[in-house]
């Protein structure tokens, strides 16, 4: 090809323009560890710190001190994982019902399931605060575990990828065997899905770990907060202290873009699967 | 004899390709059924209510009167803030959305470059924003836009210019709010234009060199229109989102002068610090009402543009 791939500096603007944009992306993660790693006295003075310092050690005793990092963190973690392996089951199965199974009525009703991810979530956020209030669920994990169990997007994906990935003719054979439509599902599906498992799960996980107004919504004691109501709580409540700030945000983000650069494959791929089949 | 068997059998195949349609019928509804249980409970039935919430006067104790469309009217007529809220909104989406839309674009354009090296590491750098809680880019960008030690300001004061006060003014809110979205989801929508050019066939492009276009000339009339499909998906999502904007004015604060204050965030404070939920969730009625009406502005645009 001509013009830009062959002549040379055409290609140099490409990678410099390449380069800014990376560097841009990545700076904000730099510069949450320089102002985590600094005094509050060297972010606060022109020219302000651009460098890491040595005092994230002591920054983070001071987060420890304010919230419950430890204990949020664990929070954050049992509900993402109790979301993400409910949301697992209960989609695979749905999607293994609409794409396997014939019966009336099942073409209209993942018609619905679709439409349904059109509707804004703040929609029926006071309903669902008066909801979750009355069955008594404010301050416990039932209140954002329970109501994301299952997604409509979870059915969604499995349904397109059990429809393509699953012959009929396992299901038939299995059937013939005298397996249950339960069985097969266990013992047959679900083996032969574990790709789109793991991409539905790391998604799941990520956007549940990330989740803040409904949780902000219906967990209120400290002892309940997810991670990030604890960030908002440090920001709001110390907000001078930039440095102990920015450190515990710091800790916060590092292990979601652990799990993310492990498992970055998977996560993009079933974005750009999701998306082109939408 | 034979015959006998014969029907017998036929009988039997038919009893059970018989339960077999009804096992496949009770099986299958038992297997949707908790996505429709729940999204009963917590979708259908808060939905409704909502609409029933919104014609009466109502308060976390449970005091309630019936209104009728009072919270309507007081909304269009009573409330400049709400309109206020509006014009912030809009202003920050559109600020956001636009040049996120054309900077993916552009670098998806890059990547998609046979000669480019490097690719995966490009995309990863790009993608990892996407992946960060939006409380933490909140609280780092708000750290990055303060207006005495920031950063941006010093660079600004490096170039030689004045500083700007982010956080005072209406321009410095909405520019410091877009660009945490900005910064948020151009990676996400850079991946997904990649896959829409991955998808278009390379010999239209070999084709077009050879009646003699360029790089331009093909980026314009070859790979824009074969991803109008995807592009009006960003759109769709980017004014979906964009319109939904909380944490980040939240975490940000709204300023002096409500500059910074958008519908959701609005809402929220109506509903969880002023608890007038009757009139919140007449406010949530008109944001879903205000993202159909731009949704279905975008798509005629899009249609009209297809006929151009």
């Amino acid at each position: 090809m001509n013009e830009v791939g062959q002549n040379k500096f055409g290609i140099t603007l490409v990678y410099l323009f390449l380069i800014i944009v990376t560097l841009v992306s990545i700076f904000p993660f730099y510069w949450m560890f320089v102002v985590g790693s600094n005094d509050t006295s060297a972010i606060n003075q022109f020219p302000p710190a651009v460098i890491p310092g040595n005092s994230f050690i002591e920054n983070m005793q001071k987060v420890f001190e304010r919230i419950d990092f430890i204990g949020v963190m664990m929070n954050s973690l049992i509900i993402s994982g109790s979301v993400t392996l409910s949301v697992l089951f209960f989609s695979s199965l749905a999607g293994y019902a609409f794409s396997k199974l014939t019966f009336k009525g099942r073409d209209a009703a993942f018609v619905f399931v679709i439409a349904t991810m059109m509707i804004p979530p703040q929609l029926g956020l006071i309903p669902n605060f008066m909801l979750i209030s009355w069955l008594g669920w404010i301050d416990s994990f039932s209140a954002v575990i329970v109501p994301s169990m299952v997604s409509a997007f979870g059915v969604f994906w499995m349904r397109q990828y059990i429809g393509s990935s699953v012959p009929y003719e396992l299901i038939e054979a299995a059937r013939v065997d005298g397996c249950s439509h339960f069985r097969i599902f266990w013992s047959i599906v679900l083996p032969i899905i574990r790709p789109a498992l793991a991409t539905l799960g790391i998604f799941t996980f990520m956007m549940t770990w990330n989740d803040f107004l409904w949780p902000l919504v219906v967990l209120k004691d400290k002892s309940v907060h997810t991670i990030q109501i604890a960030l908002r709580t440090l920001n709001d409540v110390y907000s001078t202290d930039y440095s102990m700030i920015l450190a515990g945000t710091f800790m916060a983000t590092v292990p979601i873009l652990i799990v993310f650069l492990i498992f970055n494959k998977q996560f993009i791929a079933g974005l750009t699967e999701g998306a082109t089949k939408n | 004899m034979t015959n006998n068997i014969a029907v017998k059998q036929e009988k039997r195949n038919k009893v059970k390709v018989y339960n077999q349609k009804k096992t496949d019928r009770n099986t299958g509804w038992l297997f949707i059924s908790p996505f429709f249980i729940l999204f009963g409970i917590f979708g259908v039935f808060p939905l409704i209510f909502t609409a029933f919430l919104s014609l009466h006067r109502w308060d976390i104790l449970g005091t309630r009167e019936f209104i009728g469309f009072e919270n309507y009217i007081n909304l269009f007529v009573n409330d400049p803030l709400f309109w206020k809220t509006l014009g912030n909104t809009i202003s920050i989406w559109l600020m956001s959305t636009i040049p996120q839309l054309i900077i993916a674009l552009m670098i998806a354009f890059f990547l998609n470059q046979a000669f480019l090296k490097g690719k995966t590491l490009f995309r990863l750098g790009i993608f990892v924003p996407n992946v960060t809680s939006v409380v933490a880019v909140g609280i780092v960008f708000s750290a990055m836009f303060g207006t005495q030690f920031g950063v941006i300001n010093y660079v600004i004061n490096l170039v030689g210019l004045d500083s700007i006060n982010w956080k005072g003014s209406y321009l410095g809110t909405h520019v410091a709010i877009a660009a945490m979205v900005l910064w948020r989801w151009v990676g996400y929508n850079t991946i997904i234009y990649l896959a829409g050019l991955q998808s278009i066939s390379k010999d239209i492009y070999e084709a077009s060199t050879i009646d003699g276009a360029n790089k331009f000339q093909q980026l314009i009339y070859i790979t824009i229109p074969m991803l109008r499909p995807i592009i009006i998906f960003t759109v769709i999502q980017s004014t979906i989102g964009g319109l939904q904007l909380f944490a980040e004015p939240l975490i940000f604060g709204e300023g002096g002068n409500y500059q910074g204050l958008t519908m959701t965030l609005y809402l929220y404070q109506e509903a969880f610090t002023r608890f007038s939920f009757g009139y919140a969730a007449a406010i949530a009625w008109m944001i879903f009402f205000i993202i159909i009406i731009i949704s279905l502005v975008n798509l005629f645009i899009s249609q009209r543009i297809k006929s151009a």
